[in-house]
């Protein structure tokens, strides 16, 4: 379990220094662990733990825009599952839930068997569609038929420079409407 | 859309660099402190007497008290903008400008006085010291709490009430040059109902707005 945490700090490290390959591999490892959490906060508020992809993506979104605030010199794991914390009371807090969120939900399920994505998330679709329409085509174009940021560029005849800036408006503004909704 | 294709988004915007909080912050209250000193200068301004006041200790003082709040109210605000902690073994640094506070009180009470103790404490300026300082915070505040959006705290009413007190302490640094009432006493017993008020509108505005 240390040796997970370990590794995931490891990466992080490597992330912030723009190493993009280790960046897509921690969000990929961590990705199980945040649904079995999610998983686990659901039900324990009594919520269908369909909603868990859900949660998931809304927690990977704040992992992304908020990762200037880990500080380098400490360990990722406690961060993250403040963050994972953070989104899943806010998530259930949106359903009309007030409930209490058990501190160790993301923490011990750091050793649970890995989940698969069972059922799949609604929200981030259904926001997508009301982007602008250059933010919806840029990030459709990266995730969904996963082109480069080159080759997206190429695409639409826009700089990469210019790719690069709607991509990363589109996913701010995906957050700003998760918690808008 | 999957999770798959969410993170291989995520990954691309990878090489997108955030400002640190502190930074962020260091701009908005820069950006903040001219709209508060031209309140404070066509509303009050500095007292006449600044260039003999300056030689009065108990006139310095107060400066150290306002600005060593602000200062460490930075400082714990920077800290609690990161998910992951809590104000243990931090909180305590805001007891810092209370001590500085409570030792002018000791020496200012082992000096011979002209007035009597009551007199110090009730001064002449407790209206305006109260309705001065919580206007003059509240463009420093509203800096403070849009640039803290950008860090991610889980405690957002604390963090809100920390950011009332660091834009009250730089208020009441601007409040300070303009007030006559030098005594520890008189600082000890109004601005802390001033920087108060303007700790509990910022813990009510921060837990609305520094939710993330």
């Amino acid at each position: 379990m240390h040796e997970t945490e370990d590794e995931w700090t490891s990466l992080m490290r490597l992330a912030i220094s723009g190493d993009s390959a280790a960046y897509r591999r921690l969000l990929k490892a961590v990705t199980p662990v945040l649904r079995a959490g999610a998983r686990r906060g659901l039900a324990r508020a009594g919520q269908p733990i369909d909603q868990s992809e859900d949660v998931v993506q809304d927690i990977l979104l704040a992992v992304h825009l908020k990762r200037h605030t880990w500080d380098a010199g400490a360990p990722f794991a406690p961060w993250l599952f403040a963050i994972a914390r953070n989104k899943l009371i806010d998530s259930l807090r949106r359903r009309g839930r007030r409930v209490f969120v058990n501190i160790d939900d993301f923490a011990d399920s750091i050793a649970d068997e890995p989940v698969a994505e069972t059922a799949s998330a609604t929200e981030i679709a259904a926001q997508l569609q009301t982007l602008p329409p250059r933010q919806r085509d840029v990030l459709q174009s990266i995730a969904v038929e996963s082109a480069s940021i080159k080759d997206t560029a190429a695409k639409f005849a826009m700089s990469e420079g210019a790719v690069r800036v709607a991509l990363h408006r589109a996913l701010t503004s995906l957050t700003a409407k998760l918690r808008e909704q | 859309m999957e999770t798959e294709q969410l993170i291989r988004s995520l990954a691309a915007d990878g090489t997108h660099r955030a400002r640190p909080v502190g930074y962020v912050l260091g701009l908005a209250l820069l950006a903040a402190a001219p709209v508060s000193l031209a309140m404070f200068l066509s509303g009050l301004g500095v007292r006449p007497d600044v260039m003999a006041a300056m030689h009065n200790p108990f006139f310095d003082l107060k400066f150290v008290v306002t600005l060593a709040l602000a200062v460490t109210a930075i400082v714990v605000s920077l800290h609690l903008s990161r998910p992951e902690v809590s104000l243990k073994g931090w909180w305590w640094l805001l007891l810092i400008p209370v001590g500085i506070l409570a030792a002018g009180i000791a020496s200012e009470m082992m000096m011979p006085q002209r007035l009597p103790m009551i007199v110090r404490l009730i001064g002449s300026n407790s209206r305006i010291c109260l309705t001065a300082i919580p206007l003059m915070s509240l463009p420093l505040l509203a800096g403070a709490l849009l640039a803290l959006r950008h860090g991610a705290t889980t405690r957002p009413a604390a963090a809100g009430a920390i950011a009332g007190l660091l834009s009250a302490g730089l208020a009441a640094t601007l409040y300070a040059s303009h007030c006559t009432d030098d005594s520890p006493l008189f600082v000890a017993t109004w601005y802390p109902i001033a920087i108060a008020l303007v700790a509990a509108v910022g813990a009510l505005v921060g837990s609305k707005v520094l939710r993330f």
